[in-house]
């Protein structure tokens, strides 16, 4: 079986030629996707804007930026997300993200912190907003009706009309359904009772072992797709990954080594049902490494093949997405 | 050396300006139009490029607005991508104050000004009373006496966010109180170029304060002289000098090889703007009361307007009509005299494009605004997308710069030091 193969950017440059190399870099290997780190009050740029900013510059590289759900509006981030989907013609994820940092609810200033219970109430009432209003333009909404003069058939066009505990939403959106329909949604989650909650696509997770990895994939959902988180210190010899690695620490398991070597343990993590792995690079030095030492060594070993799908939904073998508010939908 | 002309261009919008149904009419939401548009505007060393902003779609007798051009992509996204196609042209998103919080919108400011080298600029604008509300967290939160006070306050704190350079900073205001480290460094302009269209005593004094440039509405002559005048002579009160705030009103143009072949495209263009439907839709917004039963090609309702501006027939669109009853008296007297239908008179009396005729009566025309000072450059309003603006970087712009009034080359590689502005 081949797996998916992503790489983490989690870089806080501001120069834009930083983050297009990467992504180029990342596009001519022929990764599956590359995620763009953020948080609410992190020092560095934000990410959605990043992501967009590499978008015309590639071809090919899923572009999955991180964006919060705690103090922002979820009709923004709906928008945002539809038209990087949009710009990248059919490329564009969402990696959600929860702030529970008091200092960032400061920087809000309206709000006082969330507690556990309430955060991800509120992020899971986000995704359900941001995933009404991609469906709330029906694909074939336009009709440019001259006899009519019509532009748009607004019986598709649809109020989400959603009332959670923590805000409203009306609808319908302004941007048109974008080309996936519902670009991929992803969460990194470390228990249990956060997988529960969110209607995502693609979980990060991270295992130790391929044991755990193993246990991980059978508490959730088989449609969902699963990445096992692995940081990776590359280098020609082991002696000297293991002396960049250092102390590092990480939630994620770290890994020190040749190409050949993670090579084969992303072989001996395979059976546990992972759909691939997302690597975060140790040092941006390590993304190379990735793309020229590592890739060519997962194809010769059967382990990746590129991807000939165009969208990321199809790439990671989601379903078609079919619009809720379609005649389809309520015949289903 | 003469006033140089600042150029913009504004991407088509969703409003019956747009013209749909013409075979040349390309996609409102797919990327390569608006590549099109911006390159084109960069060819035509234009200094930026301009984006409304869309909250919610319009709705007319409660029903969604079905005959214009209606979708559009997320502002700042949008122009983040236009960032990778272009290297000199500004990129000015329309952004509200309303439902937006300045720590974000700050961030996100600055972070475009980092990608793009330079380039960006925010276009302030403020919305009250409930119905875009109804999209976001706090709804309609905001009393239309509080506009200026939301608009001035958070203009105050994005400032004092992108001075910080990513260091502390602390807001304790009316609309504010927030506090923290802001997460982006001093960025290429320092501050994004700050854009302001309000039109009332306080707007101007709002612009007069904090503003860079106005994006104005007024295009007769010697109106705009006097709005020009007026903005400028408020300028010393708040300690800047005339230059620091440059007035470009938004305008339409036709091109033609001869002035009445530029009529005859004009009036074409009217009658494409102002279908049947769309004059009684028209009509309907000043008249404030449901016209669906009137034929557009019969005569003016002899019914009064409804003059009821808390409850308006449409909404989601800025309103147009200060004194609907004065004029719709003007309406009636215009239809009788010269014995119009409805639609006829809807194309007479709205969306007249300002500046027809040959390339080079356009251009002396532009010339002659700027160089009297009834404004400092223009943003110009295309009505086809992609591509209504391709005759204009082709025929008027190389005499502009035949004239000594446009630059040939762009002198500077950020927004602000190519409007000559500190």
């Amino acid at each position: 079986m081949t797996l998916r193969i992503a790489a983490a950017l989690n870089g806080d440059s501001f120069d834009a030629a930083d983050w297009i190399s990467a992504a180029r870099e990342a596009d001519e290997a022929l990764l599956d996707f590359i995620t763009f780190d953020d948080a609410f009050g992190r020092r560095g740029p934000d990410a959605v804007l990043v992501a967009s900013r590499v978008a015309p510059l590639t071809r090919h590289v899923g572009l999955v930026p991180v964006a919060t759900t705690t103090h922002t509006e979820p009709f923004h981030l709906s928008t945002a997300l539809a038209t990087l989907d949009w710009v990248s013609h059919g490329r564009a994820g969402w990696q959600v993200r929860v702030s529970a940092d008091p200092a960032e609810a400061d920087l809000l200033g309206r709000r006082a912190p969330l507690g556990f219970d309430d955060l991800f109430t509120e992020a899971a009432d986000a995704v359900e907003v941001v995933r009404r209003l991609w469906d709330s333009w029906e694909d074939d909404a336009i009709i440019k009706d001259v006899a009519t003069g019509r532009f748009v058939d607004r019986d598709k066009l649809h109020y989400v009309d959603f009332a959670g505990e923590h805000f409203t939403v009306k609808g319908p959106s302004i941007v048109p359904r974008p080309p996936q329909g519902q670009p991929v949604i992803a969460a990194l989650t470390h228990q249990a009772r956060v997988w529960e909650r969110l209607d995502v696509d693609v979980y990060f997770v991270t295992p130790s072992d391929v044991d755990s990895a193993a246990t991980i994939v059978r508490q959730l959902p088989a449609r969902k797709k699963v990445f096992a988180d692995i940081v990776v210190f590359l280098d020609a010899d082991q002696e000297t990954a293991i002396r960049r690695r250092g102390a590092t620490t990480s939630d994620a398991a770290v890994f020190a080594g040749t190409p050949a070597q993670l090579a084969g343990l992303i072989a001996g993590w395979e059976p546990s049902g992972i759909a691939g792995v997302r690597l975060r690079p140790g040092a941006p030095t390590d993304l190379t490494a990735i793309t020229r030492d590592l890739v060519p060594v997962l194809r010769e070993r059967g382990l990746f093949e590129p991807s000939t799908a165009t969208t990321l939904r199809e790439r990671l073998g989601l379903p078609v997405a079919v619009n809720r508010y379609s005649p389809e939908a309520a015949n289903a | 050396m003469p006033k140089q002309i600042i150029l913009a261009a504004h991407f088509p919008g969703v409003n019956n300006t747009t013209v749909w149904s013409d075979p040349r009419s390309g996609s409102q939401i797919e990327f390569a139009s608006f590549e099109h548009l911006a390159r084109t505007a960069e060819r035509g060393k234009f200094d930026f490029f301009f984006l409304a902003e869309g909250l919610r779609l319009r709705e007319q007798r409660g029903l969604i607005h079905d005959l214009d051009v209606v979708g559009r992509p997320d502002t700042l996204t949008v122009l983040a991508a236009l960032a990778a196609v272009t290297t000199h042209l500004g990129l000015a998103g329309t952004l509200n104050a309303t439902f937006h919080e300045p720590y974000e919108l700050a961030r996100q400011l600055a972070t475009l000004d980092h990608l793009s080298g330079g380039r960006a600029a925010w276009n302030v604008v403020t919305s009250h009373g409930p119905f875009f509300g109804e999209n976001f967290r706090r709804g309609g939160f905001l009393d239309h006496a509080d506009r200026y006070t939301r608009a001035g306050e958070f203009i105050e704190v994005a400032r004092k966010l992108w001075d910080s350079d990513a260091g502390e900073f602390q807001h304790t205001g009316e609309q504010f109180d927030i506090k923290g480290r802001f997460g982006v460094p001093r960025s290429p302009q320092g501050r994004p170029v700050v854009l302001q269209a309000g039109d009332s005593a306080q707007g101007r004094d709002l612009a007069a304060r904090l503003a860079d440039a106005i994006f104005s509405r007024h295009h007769h002559l010697e109106d705009a002289q006097r709005f020009y005048r007026d903005v400028k002579d408020r300028l010393p009160a708040y300690g800047r000098d005339r230059d620091s705030l440059k007035i470009i009103p938004g305008v339409s143009y036709v091109l033609g090889d001869t002035d009445a072949d530029a009529q005859e495209k004009a009036h074409y263009i009217r009658r494409q703007q102002v279908t049947p439907q769309t004059a009684v839709l028209l009509l309907e917004q000043l008249w404030n009361r449901d016209l669906s039963s009137y034929d557009p090609e019969g005569p003016l309702p002899a019914v009064d307007p409804v003059l009821d501006e808390a409850d308006t027939i449409i909404k989601g669109r800025a309103g147009m009509f200060p004194d609907r009853l004065k004029t719709a008296n003007e309406w009636r007297a215009i239809a009788e005299a010269k014995k119009l239908s409805i639609r006829d008179l809807v194309i007479e009396v709205t969306g007249r494009q300002n500046f027809i005729g040959t390339a080079d009566r356009v251009a002396s025309l532009l010339d002659e605004y700027v160089q009297t000072d009834a404004c400092d450059g223009f943003i110009l309003v295309p009505h086809l997308t992609p591509a209504g603006l391709d005759d204009f970087v082709d025929q008027v712009v190389p005499l502009l710069q035949e004239r000594g009034v446009f630059r040939s080359e762009y002198s500077a590689s950020t927004l602000r030091g190519n409007l000559g502005l500190a």
